[in-house]
C-alpha cells in the first residue's frame, strides 16, 4: 500500500514540477513520432489518393497488401528494421541502429499503411461523387488531386490523428531498434516498460498518465472534427 | 454569331454493355440553335446519349461530330453539363463557383457576383453548398455550368423535383442563354416544360431516336406511334 501511494505522489510531483528527465523523454517521444508522422503523411496521403482515383492493373492487389500491412505486429517490424540496420545488415553502414532515426524508420513502416489505407477510403468516396463533375469540367488530374485533399480535409485530419495515436503509443518496434538508451533513445513507452520492470513505478506512472492524456486528447480531437465536419455538411 | 459546335451529327452510334445495345445504331442530326428537348420513357437511353455527346463515355460503334469535327477533349471544353443529381463540392456556394474559374485560370470576382445574382443566391454566397435546398442546389449547378460561357449546355432532368419558383428561375435563364447563342440540349419528363421551352423535341425509345419534330407539331401530332403512345400515357417499354 505504501509503495502504491508513494509512487502516486512521486509521479504527481514529477508532473507538477515539470521534471527535467520527464520532459526530455516526452520531447524525444514527440520528436520521433511527429517526424515519423510527417513523413508518413507525405507518402501516405499522396499514395492513398493516387490509389483511390487511378485504375490500373494490380490495384486490388496493392490495396489488399496495404490493408494487410495495417495489422503488422510492431515487434516484427522492429525485428525487420533491426536486421536491416544492424552492423552486418544491408544498411548497417549508415550506423542508424540505436538512434532516433531508426525509431522514426520503424514508426514510418508501422503507420504509413494506415495512412494510405484510410486516405484511400476517404478519397474513394469523394471520387465517386466528384468524378463526373471533374470529367465534365475537364479538370486536370493535378487539380483534381488538390481538390480531393482539400475537400477531404476533416476526414484526413482524423486519419492523421489515428496515425499519431498509433505512433506515440507503440512500444514493440522502438524498443528493439532504439535500444532504450538513456538520454538518447528513451521514449515514453519504452521508459514505462523498463521502469516498471525495474519496480520504479513513479516515473512510469507519470509518463503513463501523460500518454493517456495524449491518447484521450487525440480521440477528443477526432470526435470534435467529425462533429464539425457534419455540422458544416462537409462530411 | 453561328454556333461552332453545330451541327451535331451522331451516326450509327451504339453503346453495348453485356450484350445489350443500350444505344442501338442511333442516328441524330441537330442543326438548329435554340433549345432541343429529349423525351422518352425511362431507360430509353436519354442520359447515355447526353453523356456520349459530352464525351463522358465513348461509343462502341459509330461517330459523333460537332461542326464537322470529331468529338475530342477541346470540344468538351466548350460544353457544360448539369447532372440529374447536383454534384457540389464540399465548400461554400462561392467556392463552388470560384473553383471552375480558377481551374481555367480565368478567375474574376465580378463573374461570380454576376452568376450568384443571376440565380438569386447572392445572400447565400458564404453558406456551405451542401446545406442548400434542392432548388437552390440546382440553381447553383446551373450557374456553375454557365460560368465558362459554354457554346453548348446539356441538362439531364435539371428541374425535376423543383418548386415552381425555382423552375421558373431556371427556365428563364435557359431561355436567355439560348437566345445568346448557347445551344441547349435538355432531357425532361415535364410535358409542360417541354411545351414552354423547346424549339424541337427529340423522342427516344429503346436506344434509338424515333422522331425529331418541331415542338408545336410534336405536341399537336407526333409522327411515331411510340411518341403518340407516350403522350397518351400508355407506353410500351
Ligand atoms: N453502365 C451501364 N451498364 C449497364 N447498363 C447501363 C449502364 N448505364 C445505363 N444502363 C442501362 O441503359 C439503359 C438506358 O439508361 P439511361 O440512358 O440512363 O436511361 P434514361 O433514358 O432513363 O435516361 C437503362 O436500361 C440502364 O439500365
Ligand atoms: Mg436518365
Amino acid at each position: 500500500m505504501n509503495i502504491y501511494l508513494d509512487s502516486l505522489t512521486t509521479a504527481l510531483q514529477l508532473i507538477i514540477t515539470a521534471d527535467a528527465v520527464l520532459l526530455e523523454i516526452i520531447s524525444l517521444s514527440l520528436r520521433v513520432s511527429l517526424s515519423a508522422l510527417a513523413l508518413s503523411c507525405i507518402f501516405g496521403i499522396t499514395l492513398g489518393t493516387m490509389l483511390a482515383i487511378r485504375s490500373f492493373r494490380g490495384r486490388g492487389v496493392i490495396i489488399s497488401i496495404v490493408n494487410a500491412m495495417m495489422g503488422l505486429p510492431p515487434v516484427v517490424v522492429g525485428l525487420i528494421v533491426y536486421l536491416h540496420l544492424s552492423r552486418s545488415g544491408p544498411l548497417g553502414w549508415m550506423g542508424l541502429l540505436y538512434t532516433p532515426s531508426a525509431m522514426i524508420i520503424a514508426q514510418i513502416i508501422l503507420i504509413t499503411p494506415i495512412i494510405i489505407a484510410l486516405t484511400c477510403q476517404m478519397i474513394e468516396d469523394l471520387h465517386e461523387d466528384y468524378r463526373d463533375l471533374f470529367a465534365s469540367l475537364s479538370v486536370s488530374r493535378l487539380s483534381a488531386i488538390k481538390a480531393y485533399i482539400i475537400d477531404a480535409r476533416y476526414s484526413l485530419l482524423t486519419v492523421i490523428l489515428a496515425g499519431f495515436g498509433r505512433a506515440i503509443s507503440e512500444v514493440g518496434a522502438v524498443i528493439i531498434v532504439g535500444g532504450n538508451i538513456d538520454h538518447l533513445t528513451r521514449v515514453m513507452t519504452t521508459t514505462i516498460a523498463l521502469e516498471t520492470s525495474k519496480g520504479e513505478l513513479a516515473l512510469a506512472l507519470a509518463l503513463g498518465a501523460i500518454l493517456l492524456a495524449m491518447a484521450m486528447a487525440v480521440n477528443l480531437a477526432a470526435t470534435w472534427l467529425k462533429h464539425l465536419a457534419k455540422r458544416r455538411a462537409y462530411a | 454569331m453561328p454556333n461552332s459546335l453545330l451541327p451535331i451529327t451522331a451516326h450509327q452510334v451504339s453503346i453495348i454493355r453485356k450484350g445489350r445495345r443500350l444505344l442501338n445504331s442511333l442516328d441524330l442530326t441537330i442543326t438548329n440553335p435554340g433549345i432541343t428537348m429529349i423525351m422518352g420513357p425511362n431507360g430509353a437511353g436519354k442520359s447515355l446519349l447526353l453523356r456520349c455527346l459530352h464525351g463522358l463515355i465513348s461509343s462502341d460503334e459509330g461517330e459523333i461530330h460537332f461542326g464537322q469535327k470529331p468529338m475530342e477533349a477541346k470540344i468538351r471544353y466548350r460544353q457544360s453539363m448539369v447532372f440529374q443529381s447536383p454534384t457540389l463540392l464540399r465548400r461554400s456556394v462561392y467556392a463552388n463557383l470560384a473553383f471552375v474559374l480558377k481551374d481555367r485560370r480565368m478567375f474574376d470576382p465580378a463573374k461570380i457576383d454576376h452568376a450568384l445574382n443571376m440565380v438569386g443566391l447572392t445572400h447565400l454566397a458564404t453558406q456551405s453548398a451542401r446545406l442548400l435546398s434542392g432548388g437552390e442546389k440546382q440553381r447553383l449547378v446551373l450557374a456553375r455550368a454557365l460560368l465558362t460561357d459554354p457554346d453548348m449546355l446539356f441538362l439531364d432532368e435539371a428541374t425535376s423535383n423543383l418548386d415552381p419558383a425555382s423552375t421558373k428561375i431556371i427556365e428563364d435563364i435557359l431561355r436567355k442563354v439560348s437566345q445568346a447563342s448557347t445551344k441547349i440540349i435538355a432531357i425532361t419528363h415535364d410535358l409542360g416544360q417541354a411545351k414552354r421551352l423547346a424549339d424541337t423535341i427529340v423522342f427516344m425509345h429503346q436506344g434509338r431516336v424515333c422522331e425529331q419534330t418541331p415542338s408545336d407539331a410534336f405536341f399537336d401530332q407526333p409522327i411515331s406511334k411510340e411518341a403518340r403512345a407516350f403522350l397518351k400515357g400508355d407506353l410500351l417499354l
